[in-house]
């Protein structure tokens, strides 16, 4: 159906959640009430704000992260003539991947892989 | 013999003899959008049901058995009491995020269903990057999960959307290595090369040990990235009550059910696809005989066949081992699986290389 298939996904994903939203808001008959809007938390008042700082360990996983998902987008080209290309991509690869080692290292010796 | 690329031609066939090109293409559009809701909402009652099903199975109790036949209605009525649910937003939620995350859900599961082959020749758009595709879009469901507990403003969503976030990025970086290793034996991105490339046996028994190493890293990243026990931080409904989605109540609720359902089937049938042949029949190198009876087993129950028994070792594992710790799960993550697969997709490119593989 080529490129006019993410259209029809789109759309029927929207019209799916939005129809069965819009049938569930017809079909009840809400009530008003002070204590349904209140953050659950097993039934005793919240303490503080929510939205603070968080952990920094969470940050620094998403940072190597980064750096091991954008070597991956790099592999992808790679892969597919990698079997044409023959001895010379796996040698390159293994540079990359060296390389790519070294930094994995740096990180773990840092303790940006150490939880807490 | 008839197969479901037959129906969809002599379909098309007959459309453009009824009608000009434009009114085919918007019939077709049509169509196509109800195919794919109604495939959302036979997976999402079959999973429900299954997984119901598969855990009174392997706990010895009955499960559902009042609703219908065997309950197997027990799904639909769950449905119909969600949807006169209210669905609360709360106070001081941030109401548009809130309100959207569901959406994302449901918008980044069904756009993962474009590439995949259904069947021989059946699939809504044969895109040339296919595979890559499939990873660009599934890690934007991270963002819905994130949104969710970001806005929920309570601190059970906030913490379990963080972990949740923590644990579904480090898990992609192996799953994507294990898929790179069917791409550089394949030498293709499309998934109908892929699939054309086990026409003489499945990849899983082509590829010798490195690439039934890669099917495992592939089984265990997946099952963390759809947040499932025993990977299931996200929800860990013993310490954060319901993670992400604590604070969403009705329909809001059930979308986010919906698509971690339609998200465990996509990751399974892209297993499938890429280790166990997808929709391709079981093939023994040039045993016609042999080979000629599986050709008479349609593809689509095939493909169905395969992503279901993945399906089920995916729910096996929920019900057979204990939740991990955060710790742990990085750990496991970071300092096995990652190096494992990176190790392990080198010796699958020698592999290739030599042409080892059969």
């Amino acid at each position: 159906m080529g490129a006019s298939s993410l259209i029809v996904l789109i759309i029927a994903a929207i019209a799916f959640s939005g129809i069965a939203i819009l049938i569930s808001k017809l079909v009840l008959k809400a009530t008003v009430n002070k204590q349904k809007g209140e953050p659950y938390e097993c039934g005793v008042p919240t303490q503080g704000k929510t939205w603070v700082q968080l952990n920094v360990g969470y940050y620094l996983f998403a940072l190597v992260f980064l750096i091991f998902d954008v070597e991956l987008v790099f592999l992808y080209p790679w892969a597919v003539v990698a079997k044409s290309i023959g001895w010379i991509a796996l040698v390159e690869i293994v540079i990359f991947f060296f390389i790519l080692f070294i930094g994995f290292l740096y990180a773990h010796k840092k303790g940006a892989l150490k939880w807490m | 013999m008839w197969s479901f690329s037959e129906i969809a031609n002599n379909l098309h066939q007959w459309l453009t003899g009824q009608f000009n090109d434009t009114w085919t293409l918007i019939i077709e559009m049509v169509l196509a959008g109800l195919a794919v809701i109604s495939l959302f909402a036979v997976l999402g009652l079959v999973l429900v049901l299954m997984e119901r099903k598969v855990s009174a199975w392997m706990q010895v109790r009955l499960g559902p058995n009042r609703v219908g036949p065997k309950g197997m209605f027990q799904t639909l009525a769950d449905t119909v009491k969600l949807m006169i649910k209210e669905g609360v937003t709360p106070a001081n939620a941030d109401k548009l995020m809130f309100n959207l995350a569901p959406f994302l859900a449901i918008i980044v599961a069904m756009l993962l269903l474009a590439p995949i082959a259904f069947a021989l020749n059946f699939q809504l758009w044969d895109i040339n990057i296919g595979i890559f595709y499939i990873a660009a879009i599934s890690s934007l469901s991270v963002i819905s999960i994130l949104m969710a507990g970001w806005a929920s403003n309570n601190k059970y969503s906030l913490l379990g959307a963080i972990r949740s976030g923590a644990q579904m990025v480090s898990y992609e970086l192996s799953a994507g290595l294990s898929i790179l290793t069917i791409v550089v034996l394949v030498g293709d991105l499309k998934i109908s090369s892929i699939v054309a490339s086990q026409a003489n046996g499945w990849w899983i028994f082509k590829g010798h040990i490195p690439v039934i190493i890669a099917f495992l890293t592939f089984i265990v990243a997946a099952t963390a990235e759809t947040n499932r026990a025993p990977f299931d931080m996200a929800e860990a409904e013993s310490e954060l009550t319901a993670g992400f989605h604590t604070e969403y109540s009705g329909m809001k609720f059930a979308l986010f059910f919906l698509a971690e359902y339609v998200n465990v089937f996509i990751v399974c049938s892209i297993g499938a696809i890429l280790f166990l042949g997808g929709p391709m029949p079981l093939h023994i190198g040039n045993w016609e005989g042999f080979n000629h009876v599986m050709d008479y087993i349609p593809s689509s129950v095939w493909f169905f066949g395969k992503t279901f028994f993945l399906i089920f070792l995916i729910m096996w594992v929920r019900w057979t081992f204990p939740r991990l710790r955060i710790d742990q799960l990085l750990n496991l993550e970071w300092k096995y699986l990652l190096p494992i697969s990176m190790i392990n997709l080198l010796l699958v490119t020698a592999i290739a290389i030599l042409k080892w593989h059969f």
